[in-house]
Formats: structure tokens, sequence, C-alpha cells
């Protein structure tokens, strides 16, 4: 009996995709899983796990979050970064904030579910908190000093033109961080409003912030995987006298440590200079 | 400056392999001998080797075989609790699993999903990752069959799918996935079967430490110019892309095969200088991308970014600003994909970069594959347009170009736009932009971002979009299905309408199309024929947001 060519052809198709899915999806995987198994390969094939007392603790190569059962950092311990997988640090929902570089304005609302901060809130939020931890000014540009985005929706008598008729500032509900914008004095904003649809004009205030914020960058953002492991030798510098202080070392023990396990560039150019916080935070601890 | 080093030596290591490596692609889908293992697979499936197909053979084979991958793939999810190593994950839902099922068989790896919280061990390695491979080699065998139409002395024959699907993948893709793999290993990918390890913190909190084999499954991704991550976080995830030297390879792999095709392209037609012509086109669009997404995310714009200092958010501590800038970038001139950093939280202008790279139809240097046979389209569409300059029949290397060539080249440069634009205005004539996380036009730029990387078989993502419900998952997946295969058969048809001519000898009113006259065309036609496709919708969107 003779197929009809359509069939014929598509059986063929069907054969092929089968053979090549044992060859390339089960034969060559499943060789490498067992290559991962010799020794010197295999630690880091099973996800560089690190033990500390017989007790696993996790791997070196995802990070995690210092902080206690209510979310507060513990202050003996270097900070990670912020992070944005599951609740902070969680490898089965990895994952970044995909917030934009204008998301500037908070939902407000007096039902939590509601309301969302907007990134710059966040980034303000961040930096206030960090910089009460570590004794530091934390301001930034853009923030206002309670820690929310420094915006105004400001109304104009023509839409985008002529004087100013009022002001709005979006993301307070309680007193402005100015009192008066362009003479017309700012009010505080309602929640559930939508200043945007009612025409006012987003407006971000820089304030008087120092241009290099006392608070690093990575400090204040989130990865993109929500694991980072790192964070940059500056932040670390940030916590150094606060660890010292807490774990009755000298900074310059400290900073020793530091040192050690921090990652320069590879090759001379490749990346970016990295601090592992885990690894880290091991060494303090078994140390002490 | 270490950023700009960074650039500077992946050029010179793709300068490197152009020829060897460009020279060895030419001579698997030109040999006549094939190896113990590929005469097995042949058996098997049943195709005598020897025999030539012509076009619509061709295609339809392409097509079968990129059919039944899908419905087995879409088999494969929907029952992947009945089988082994799920992890105890359900079955995924019907519209995600025909959005992953299109999505991995074109190439794209959109994800629809978040890989470790929805598949198993079991359907990574043998379903995606097996796609990871056979998606990549149709997209060569594919350009490799237009080459033919060039070279081809008036047979009408392209040669036979099934040979250059086996021979790419086993002497191609293979050997140097395996390879890669275990360099990857070296650096920490895992390659594990396990379900996970539970551990307990400093702090005495618990933290769930997830396995895969996701080293062999990552090496593919790259080299493919699949980009669909084990994990959500794709690379950016330190059991993905561990270290900074494994981020510098994991660029040139994606680069890899697409900058060295060119060379293919100049030996099957004898002229190897009209390869170097091809990758010069490839090379200025590239480098001047590069070069514009690195600085606009170094210059930092924007109230958050200016707030924070540098734009660090979505970005990882050890790859920092212009190492992820490099691969935002290198994945949109690829159709990779695969991000190091997420590009919604990116810039405004940095931001678009990433759109204009795919709007550029993925050409410079373009998928595996599919950025060749995009390019030799618009350089048909440039020798055209330079004939009527001149009132004379156009001819490239020594085939006229006709007016059923030219149908076919613009009927293929007008599918992805139209998909694009459509989906887009689709998209909030029914309310569905109302899933875009940001508003205003970032949340244009989302549904925009999305519908771009659909339709160019990207599958990068301004992941701020919720894009697993029912209306999202059908229309991406008919973008990604109509975007990868209407222009293949376009292309197809195109190789055998050329391959049915005999050649022309040159004449003195032949454009010489070796020369940088030539590669200025291509570019300019390129990046003209973009703009005025694009333009109003990227002034709604990621224009507006950056300048205002």
């Amino acid at each position: 009996m003779r197929l009809p060519n359509w069939l014929s052809q598509h059986l063929a198709a069907l054969r092929a995709l089968l053979v090549l899915t044992v060859l390339l999806g089960l034969a060559y995987p499943l060789a490498f899983v067992a290559i991962g198994q010799v020794p010197g390969l295999s630690g880091k094939a099973e996800g560089s796990l690190v033990t500390m007392a017989d007790t696993t603790v996790g791997s070196s190569l995802i990070g995690q979050a210092y902080t206690d059962a209510d979310g507060n950092p513990v202050p003996k311990y270097f900070q990670s970064r912020p992070s944005k997988a599951g609740d902070g640090y969680d490898p089965t929902s990895t994952g970044a904030s995909n917030l934009g570089p204008e998301s500037v304005v908070d939902t407000l609302s007096d039902n939590p579910d509601d309301a969302s901060q907007s990134l710059l809130t966040q980034v303000c939020e961040r930096s206030v908190a960090i910089g009460k931890l570590e004794n530091v000014d934390g301001t930034r540009p853009y923030c206002t000093p309670d820690g929310v985005g420094a915006v105004l929706a400001v109304f104009y008598r023509d839409g985008l033109t002529g004087p100013v008729t009022r002001a709005v500032s979006v993301n307070q509900t309680a007193d402005p961080f100015i009192q008066t914008y362009a003479g017309v004095t700012v009010e505080p904003a309602v929640p559930g409003t939508d200043y945007v649809a009612e025409g006012g004009v987003i407006t971000p205030i820089r304030g008087d912030a120092p241009d290099k914020p006392a608070v690093p960058a990575d400090a204040v953002t989130a990865s993109g995987s929500g694991l980072d492991p790192n964070i940059s030798p500056a932040y670390a510098e940030l916590q150094v006298p606060r660890i010292a202080r807490e774990r009755g070392l000298t900074e310059d023990a400290v900073r020793a440590l530091v040192k050690q396990n921090t990652d320069g560039r590879a090759l001379g150019f490749l990346g970016e200079p990295a601090v592992n916080v885990l690894e880290l935070n091991i060494a303090l601890d078994a140390g002490k | 400056m270490a950023g700009w080093i960074f650039v500077i030596t992946l050029v010179l290591a793709l300068v490197a392999v152009y020829r060897p490596f460009g020279d060895y692609m030419y001579r698997v889908v030109t040999g006549k001998r094939n190896n113990v293992v590929e005469r097995g697979v042949y058996r098997l499936v049943g195709v005598d080797p020897g025999t030539e197909q012509t076009w619509g053979v061709y295609a339809r084979s392409v097509l079968a075989f990129s059919a039944v991958s899908v419905l087995f793939l879409y088999a494969f999810v929907r029952l992947q609790d009945k089988l082994w190593l799920s992890l105890g994950f359900d079955p995924v839902n019907s519209h995600v699993s025909w959005n992953t099922a299109v999505s991995f068989v074109t190439n794209t790896n959109w994800q629809a999903y978040s890989g470790e919280s929805t598949m198993g061990h079991l359907v990574q390695m043998a379903g995606l990752a097996v796609q990871n491979f056979v998606s990549a080699a149709v997209g060569i065998a594919v350009a490799v069959a237009l080459i033919r139409g060039f070279a081809s002395r008036g047979s009408g024959a392209l040669g036979n799918f099934w040979v250059d699907l086996t021979r790419i993948t086993v002497r191609v893709l293979l050997p140097i996935t395996a390879l890669v793999t275990l360099i990857f290993m070296i650096g920490g990918v895992v390659q594990n079967l396990s379900g996970g390890t539970d551990v307990t913190t400093l702090t005495g909190a618990a933290q769930h430490i997830t396995g895969g084999p996701v080293a062999s499954q990552e090496a593919i991704k790259l080299l493919g110019t699949n980009g669909g991550g084990f994990y959500n976080a794709n690379s950016a995830h330190p059991f993905e892309n561990p270290t900074t030297w494994t981020n510098w390879i994991q660029i040139f792999l994606l680069l890899l095969i697409p900058f060295s095709l060119p060379r293919v392209f100049g030996r099957m037609v004898g002229q190897n200088r009209q390869g170097y012509a091809i990758v010069a086109v490839m090379a200025v669009l590239a480098i001047a991308s590069i070069a514009l997404t690195v600085g606009f995310e170094l210059h930092g714009a924007g109230t958050v970014p200016q707030a924070v200092g540098t734009a660090m958010e979505g970005k990882e501590t050890r790859f920092g600003i212009p190492d992820s800038a490099t691969y935002a970038a290198a994945t949109t001139l690829t159709s990779t994909g695969a991000v190091n950093s997420f590009h919604d939280s990116y810039t405004a202008l940095g931001g678009m970069m990433p759109m204009v790279n795919m709007m550029l139809g993925e050409v410079a240097p373009g998928g595996t594959g599919s950025g060749l046979y995009g390019l030799l389209i618009l350089a048909i569409i440039t020798v055209f347009v330079a004939g009527l300059m001149v009132g004379r029949t156009p001819e490239y290397l020594g085939k006229k170009i006709g007016a059923r060539e030219m149908k076919l080249a613009s009927s293929y440069f007008l599918v992805t736009p139209a998909l694009v634009l459509i989906g887009t205005a689709a998209a909030f004539a029914t309310g569905n932009n109302s899933t875009a996380l940001n508003v205003g036009p970032h949340g244009l730029s989302e549904v925009l971002y999305a519908f771009t990387s659909a339709s160019n078989n990207n599958g990068s993502a301004f992941a701020g979009i919720t894009v697993n419900t029912p209306w999202w998952d059908t229309a991406l997946g008919l973008a990604m299905l109509l975007g990868r295969f209407l222009p293949i058969v376009l292309v197809l048809a195109l190789a055998g309408s050329l391959a049915r001519q005999k050649a022309t000898p040159e004449s003195e009113g032949t454009l010489p199309t070796h020369q940088p006259l030539f590669v200025g065309l291509v570019v300019g036609v390129t990046v003209v024929l973009v703009a005025l496709t694009f333009l109003p919708a990227l002034a709604l969107g990621p224009l507006a947001e950056g300048l205002s």
C-alpha cells in the first residue's frame, strides 16, 4: 500500500523529530548530568552549595536576605540588594521589578491591596532606611526627606501652558515636601484620585540632594534575577562600620574580610568588581 | 572604559572566527559525505540523502517538520504531570501550551510562563531544548537553500531539507554545544536532575535552591539564538550565567553563527567578497546599535536613574551597566531574546534600542539563518532600488531580479510590520493593553515591544506586561507563527525562482554588489524602510517618554 504523499511526509517528519529527541533531548543532556558527577565538577553541577557546621546554608551563587522574620535587617550581617524574587531572594520565583524609568507616581489607597509604590518611591524609601541604618545621609535627587518620590502634578491654565493654577504632591497624603510651587500652595494627594486624567502634568522635583548620594546605586535597586549574590564594594564599605561595631571587630579587620571576598573584574575588563555577600557573612560567622 | 574593551574583544573574536568557522559550515552544508550518525538518522527517518528537492518540496518538508514539532511539544507540556521528572508541576493550561509550543518551534522562545514554577525537567530537556536545536537548524537550512538558489545554474533544485537539518544539527550545533556545556559547568552553571535543595539561610529562613539540567540547555539557547531561559530570570539568573566571563561567552555564542554565515554565502556563490559585503552591512548596523545602547544606558537619563545615580534597576552587580547593555543589544540584534538584565527598567532611549534592533528585522546579524536570508532580501530590494535609479534591469549575483522576485521580496518585508502594527492596534482596540504594568507612553512601549518581539521571533520582553491571558497567548502565538513561516515560504519561493534561472553574465550596467557603495546602500535602505514603517509608533512610545 502506498501512503498519500502528504501523509508520508508528515510521518517522516515525526520520525525525524523522535530520532532527534532521543539524541538531543535525552542522550546529550543525560551524558552531561553524568559528567557533572565527576569529582571537581560535581559541586558546581549541584549548585555550588555551601555548608557550615554540617548544615547546608545556601549556594554561593544565590543571594540571600539577611533579615529577621519581620523583614528588618539583622545588623551583624552585611545586607544584600533589594530583591523582587517572590518575597525576596526566592529561587522559585525569580525576576525583576520591571518598572520603567518614569515610574514615579504611587497608587495611593487606604486598602493596602490596591496601593502600589512607584519605582521612584521604592528607591527613595530604601535610601532613607539604609541611611538611617548606616548613619549616613539617605537623601537622593527627586526624593522627599521622608522617603517617597518628590513628584508634583502641576495644572496649567491652558493645559500645557499658561500660569500654574494648582499643584499636588501626588505621592504624599500629609504635609507636602514643598510649601509652594510657582506661587501656588502645594496640596497633599487624595487617595484614589487620578491627577493625570484630571489634566495634571507630572513634574518630578530634583530638590537639593547631592549628585552623588551616600547610599550607593546597587543598595537601592533590585537586580534582574532577584537573586544577585553580590553587592558593590562601595555598598560593602558603607556597611563596614556597622558590622565592626556589632561584632566587636576593628573596621580594618572587617575590611580585610571584604577584600578577601571581592572579585575584581575578570581579566581586568569583564563585568564589575563585586563582593559575595554569603561568603563574606560566613567568613564573619566563622571568625567570631 | 572596561565596557568598551568588552565590546572590542567581542568584535575581535568574531573577526577571528569568521573565516575558519564559516569555511567549516560551508563544508558541512556542501560536502558529499555523510558520517555514521547522519546515515543512521537518514535510515531511521526513511529518507534518501541523495534526493534533491524543488522549492515546493523543501518548503513542505520544513512545514511538515514544524507542524509535527508544534503538536508534539503541545502534547508534551499538556501531559507533563504524567511523565517523569515533572517535579509535581501541573499540566500547563491550553493557551500557555499553545503559546509555548509555537514559541519554541519558531525559534522565538517567548515565555508566557515562569520556568522554575511551571516546567518539569523532562519537558525542559526533551521538549524545549530539542526545539532549541532544530529550530535553529531549520533557520540555517532555509538560508542555505536561498544561497543555493543564487548559486544554481538553472536546475531548480535547492538541496534536501532532511540532510541539511541533520548535518547542521549533528556537525555544527551539537559539538559546539557540548563543548560550551562543559565550559559553563566549570563556570558554575548547574547540571543535575534534582528537584532542588532546601537550605536554612544564615538568618534561619528557608530557601529552596532549584536544580535542573541547565548547562546543556543554556549552551544551545545562545548558540541557536533561541533565548528561552531555564528559569524566569533567564541569563540574569546566577545558575544560568554565573560569572562575568560566562557572560562574555554567552554574547559571543549568540553572535557566532549569524556573523559567520555570510562566509558560507560567499563561498557558495563563489565570491568571498560578496560575503564580506554582507557581513560589513551587519557589522555597521550592529556596532552602531551596541554603541548607542551602551551610551544611552551609561548616560542614565530619566527620573529614576537620576535619583539612583545610574540605571542599575534590573541589572546584576557582577555584570554592571555596559556589559548588560551590550547583552541587550546583541540579544535583539540576533533573534535570541535571552536577557541578562531587564529591559523594562532601562532608560527610555536605552530601552528603545532593543526595540529598534528587532524592528530592523533582525538582520544585523539576525537569527541563525533567518538573519542572513532577511539581509539578502534587503540586498535584493537595494539592487532593485539602485536599478530603478540607473534604468536597468536589476540583477544580483548573475540572477535577474524581475517582477516575481520583487513581489516575493516585498511581501517578505511587509509581513512583520503588518503583524506588529496590527497586533498592537488590536491589543488597544480590545482593551487587552490594560495588562501592562506601566501606564502612558511606557505602557504603549510594553505592548509594542511584545508584538515586535513575537513577530520577529525574538522572544525578549519588556517583562512588565502580563501576557499569560488567553487573548495574549493566542495573539502572540499567531504573530510568532506567521512571523516565522510566511517569510520562510516566501524565501523558499524566491530561492526556487532564482534556482530556475541560468546565470546572466555581468555587464557594464551591473551594480557591483561587493563594494562599499553597495554596503552603504543596503544600510541606508534598511534604516529608511524601518524608519518609515515604525517611526510613528516609536514616537508615541519610547520617544515620547525619553523626550518629555
